[in-house]
């Protein structure tokens, strides 16, 4: 075990241990045990200017063992901080998600009745302890995405230490980006800027076409909505390497929202936003100006679509007078295009003509 | 010389027959829509059965079929096991209009007028042409009579198109069929099947079947076999008689002399009263009541309201009863809690009424909902104009917060329950000929106000019971399995002993806390005794500490009572909600082992349930 994860360990030990001295001192204090936290709401989530993020305000909740629901949280957030504790950490072993709610079956009145509940303890763990589940042990289900690129980095496996380079030693679906992204060390790199690509034929493209090598960039599939990983991986690569990083996705109201969580950070993980956001991250497209500007072929925009788009004009992530613009453009011409759609060009269109004038637009090459 | 206008306008002006008016004005009647045209039809014939079963003494069983006909058009037979119709009267009380036995009697039942059921068979004739079928028979070695039969309306007379004698395999009954322009709907308030349902809440003695168009049978199954009380006819009362009404009394009455016409006439009045009112309208009781002046009327009803005359009897009412419109809902609804009322009688403008309620909730009712309100007049549901109706303005004027059910804008009350009112008089306010609301008739207002705010009050008590009790459960939830589980799972993960959860308990619970410290101290031990109130009313307690060894330094002092070779010590302590004491004293010359095995604390003056750390014992505890 490297140094590092030792000490990641140790970190994350002292925090779930405190957690659960806090209830003891409430018993030997004669105090009904409880725990203060944040409250998880939209109207809880601020801007924070220094870290340029979403993140929770200080709006908090008691939950006390006072109530059935209360003493039921307490009782089930002991079991997962000792399973935390004493399995995952001393034992050097991880579950999953789903794992820790099937782990709950054997936990008496303590079981968890649904996932969702499991999955909320956790977070509840992560915005207590001011960790993330990566230094629990607690893996995600999905896999992480891919990376492709002039990278080349040292990860720590349980099976030993690994180099690898992203371009010369994986094949063309690229390098696995592992759950926890803090047992990858970056070696060396020739990159200037990182491509995010929301689509699986885009990224192949980008690929084929060989663009990583003639503009020094790492392509960075993101899988639609990115992974807790992906967006970690990204935020490190912009942060260590000080890559700028730009996001490609389709032209429709989801994939804005795909790019504001790589930016600035999801409502849902707000307490992750300073770990996992990247704030520099730029949108390169496809923009609705482009739609207009290539003649791209495209789809009606549904209602749903066009509710999505209402919904960004008044989402504060989305409070500039470039989306402002984008958006409203989008709602005039009621049409909506997807990254494939410059193949209608050419096959070499998107790499040759779009990217790199948008680059250059962009400042970036 | 042309003749004069009037006289030429004269030969238009004619009497036009009760049977031609309504041909032209049936919504009067409540034969406006498709849908309602059969609800008043099916109401109409169910009223007659009910009232006629009743009036003969006989357990009704009332059958509605309704056959779909073509077209738009409906056929609706009406069967029941009633005493039957003389012949005689058959094509009467079926093909003529405002002909009745009810309409001159002062009681309480369901029609009153005599339109009805020959209402419906002029609409039947005016919207299909056909006529009325009527099977009637009076007793099983009698013939059934068979009359087919219309109205001619220009004299509103029966006009009989056949009559004969069939065999009817019933002992007794009469069958109506008719064919009308009508429609069978379903799923809503106003419909045939809400109708007999809401019968069948207030007549529990009646079984009614429904068969509906698609051949489904619906039986409403009785819940008593107790025919009610049939209501006795009484004289009207004075209070309320109106001057005209008197004075076609006056001129008509046989009697030749005033005070007997007074005594005989009206309700409450007797030889005294009698005599006492003719005295103050200086009237002589031996004058001629056929020849007394406009004026005179006129100072015998102002005298009326002068003297002091009883309230009219009630014997002319007859309630459901209590117990009987429990039942009824009990057996419609499947709920958590009814509470039912039946009021003592009142008087509007002369005439007896009484209020019943009911409340039925939970169970199956929709929780969010307004609450379902059934109002009912001689136990008649009404259907119609829920919202111009008194019964619901009385309602509205409650305030049901007070009774723990919503109500959303200040109106009809909202949650899972059904409100029932029952309104029986001799004579019910209509708003309408069509008989769908109770005019806002304050003293019947009030009375219904009363009734509702007495079952709401007992409906407030059963929830905040349930309330306590579900309150109660969680916290012994609480502290029986899931705080001892909490301190186990901690304690084995930090590696330590078990804490104490007993203080935890007491706050959980909002209970009393003792608890008794030893400590050394010198040549002995010292005493601490914290008691705590961690609920939210006042104790106020005695706390005994019995045991043999003398007390030193007690503070507060205590009172201390030798019993033998053990000394009580008392201390009456008053604590409010949340408040603390501490007892201390001094053990002189007493061995760690003595000061660790002292006997339990008492508390005396509160319950056991409500005590944590120490024995308690009911007690009296002056303040």
């Amino acid at each position: 075990m490297s140094e590092q994860k030792q000490q990641r360990d140790k970190v994350a030990k002292k925090a779930l241990l405190g957690i659960i001295e806090q209830f003891y001192d409430q018993f030997e204090h004669q105090k009904v045990p409880n725990i203060v936290m944040p409250t998880r709401t939209k109207a809880n989530i601020e801007y924070n200017n220094d870290s340029e993020v979403w993140v929770y305000g200080d709006s908090t909740s008691v939950r006390s063992a006072k109530t059935v629901k209360g003493a039921n949280q307490i009782l089930k957030m002991s079991y997962v901080v000792e399973l935390l504790i004493k399995e995952h950490l001393e034992n050097n072993r991880g579950s999953t998600l789903r794992e820790l709610y099937y782990i709950s079956e054997n936990w008496d009145i303590a079981k968890f009745n649904e996932q969702p509940e499991s999955d909320r303890m956790i977070e509840d763990l992560e915005i207590i302890s001011a960790l993330q589940r990566e230094y629990f042990h607690m893996r995600p289900e999905e896999d992480g995405a891919t990376l492709f690129g002039s990278l080349k980095l040292k990860e720590t496996t349980k099976r030993g230490e690994r180099i690898i380079h992203c371009r010369d030693d994986v094949g063309e679906g690229g390098y696995q980006i592992p759950f926890n992204v803090e047992n990858v060390e970056f070696l060396e790199h020739d990159a200037k800027f990182i491509i995010a690509i929301e689509t699986g034929g885009m990224h192949a493209r980008l690929i084929e076409n060989g663009f990583d090598e003639d503009h020094n960039a790492i392509l960075v599939h993101l899988k639609g909505q990115p992974a807790r990983s992906t967006r970690r991986m990204l935020k490190r690569l912009n942060e260590e390497l000080d890559l700028p990083v730009v996001v490609f996705t389709d032209g429709d109201p989801w994939s804005y929202r795909i790019f504001a969580s790589v930016a600035y950070g999801a409502i849902k993980s707000a307490h992750m936003s300073e770990f996992m956001a990247t704030p520099a991250a730029k949108f390169i497209g496809v923009q609705p100006s482009d739609i207009v500007e290539y003649d791209l072929s495209t789809d009606k925009l549904t209602d749903q679509d066009i509710k999505a788009l209402h919904s960004e004009l008044s989402d504060p992530r989305f409070d500039s007078e470039y989306w402002k613009t984008q958006i409203q453009l989008q709602l005039d011409i009621g049409k909506k295009a997807e990254q494939q759609a410059f193949a209608g060009k050419g096959l070499d269109f998107v790499t040759q003509r779009y990217l790199p004038e948008r680059l250059t637009e962009m400042g970036i090459i | 010389m042309a003749q004069p206008i009037a006289e030429e306008l004269a030969k238009k002006q004619r009497a036009i027959s009760i049977a031609e008016f309504f041909e032209k004005n049936r919504q009067i009647l409540g034969f406006d829509s498709a849908p309602r045209s059969l609800l008043t039809a099916v109401k109409e014939g169910v009223d007659n059965s009910l009232d006629a079963c009743e009036e003969a003494g006989i357990l009704p069983d009332i059958m509605v079929s309704i056959e779909d006909a073509g077209g738009e058009n409906v056929g609706l037979v009406i069967e029941d096991n009633g005493p039957g119709i003389v012949k005689e009267q058959i094509p009467k009380i079926f093909a003529k209009l405002l002909y009745g036995s009810r309409f001159h009697a002062i009681k309480q039942s369901r029609g009153q007028q005599g339109i009805g059921i020959s209402a419906a068979v002029l609409y039947s004739q005016l919207t299909t042409g056909r006529a009325t079928r009527i099977i009637s028979k009076i007793a099983r070695d009698k013939p059934a009579y068979y009359y087919e039969l219309i109205i001619n309306t220009s004299t509103n007379e029966p006009e009989i198109l056949e009559e004969k004698i069939v065999d009817w395999d019933r002992s007794r009954g009469t069958r109506v069929e008719l064919e009308m322009k009508a429609s069978y709907v379903k799923g809503r308030r106003q419909s045939v099947l809400e109708y007999l349902k809401s019968t069948a809440i207030v007549n529990t003695h009646a079984r009614l079947t429904l068969v509906e168009p698609d051949g489904n049978t619906i039986v409403f199954e009785r819940a008593v076999d107790i025919i009610p009380e049939p209501a006795q006819e009484i004289l009207p009362h004075p209070e309320g008689i109106e001057l005209g009404t008197l004075i076609k009394m006056l001129r008509y009455t046989d009697r030749q002399k005033l005070a007997p016409f007074l005594r005989y006439s009206f309700s409450r009045i007797g030889l005294q009263t009698a005599e006492e009112i003719c005295k103050v309208a200086h009237l002589d009781p031996e004058s001629d009541p056929h020849n007394l002046q406009l004026a005179d009327a006129k100072k015998i009803i102002d005298v009326f309201k002068k003297v002091k005359i009883s309230a009219p009897p009630t014997d002319c009412l007859s309630p459901i009863t209590e117990s009987l419109i429990y039942k009824g809902l009990e057996k419609e609804y499947s709920v958590d809690f009814i509470a039912t009322v039946s009021r003592a009688a009142s008087v509007h403008s002369g005439h007896p009424f009484l209020v019943e309620a009911g409340i039925a909730y939970g169970g199956s009712l929709g929780k969010e909902d307004r609450v379902n309100i059934l109002r009912f007049a001689n136990r008649v549901p009404l259907l119609y104009q829920q919202g111009g109706c008194g019964i619901t303005h009385a309602i509205e004027n409650i305030r049901w917060k007070n009774y723990s059910l919503n109500q959303p804008g200040g109106s009809i009350p909202a949650g899972p329950a059904v409100i029932i009112v029952h309104v029986a008089s001799t004579h019910i306010p209509f708003t309408s000929e069509s008989k769908d609301a109770v005019a806002d008739v304050p003293e019947i207002m009030a009375e219904v106000e009363l009734a509702l705010k007495d079952v709401g009050r007992k409906l407030k008590i059963f929830l905040s019971k349930q309330q306590h009790l579900s309150r109660r459960r969680e916290k012994e939830e609480i502290i029986k399995k899931l705080l001892p589980r909490i301190a186990a799972k901690v304690s084995q993960v930090l590696d330590k002993p078990t804490p104490d959860i007993t203080p935890i308990v007491a706050k959980v619970m909002g209970n009393l806390l003792v608890q008794r410290r030893v400590s050394k101290n010198g040549d002995g031990y010292q005493v601490e005794i914290d008691i705590r109130n961690y609920g939210d009313a006042a104790f106020a307690i005695k706390l005994h500490d019995t045991h043999q060894y003398p007390v030193r330094d007690a503070h507060p002092e205590p009172k201390t009572i030798s019993m033998g070779r053990d000394s009580d010590h008392t201390w009456k302590l008053n604590l409010k909600a949340g408040e603390r004491e501490t007892i201390r004293y001094h053990l002189p010359f007493v061995s760690e082992e003595e000061a660790n095995a002292l006997p339990g604390l008492i508390v005396e003056g509160a319950d056991e349930a409500m005590v944590n750390g120490a024995k308690a014992v009911r007690g009296y505890v002056d303040e």
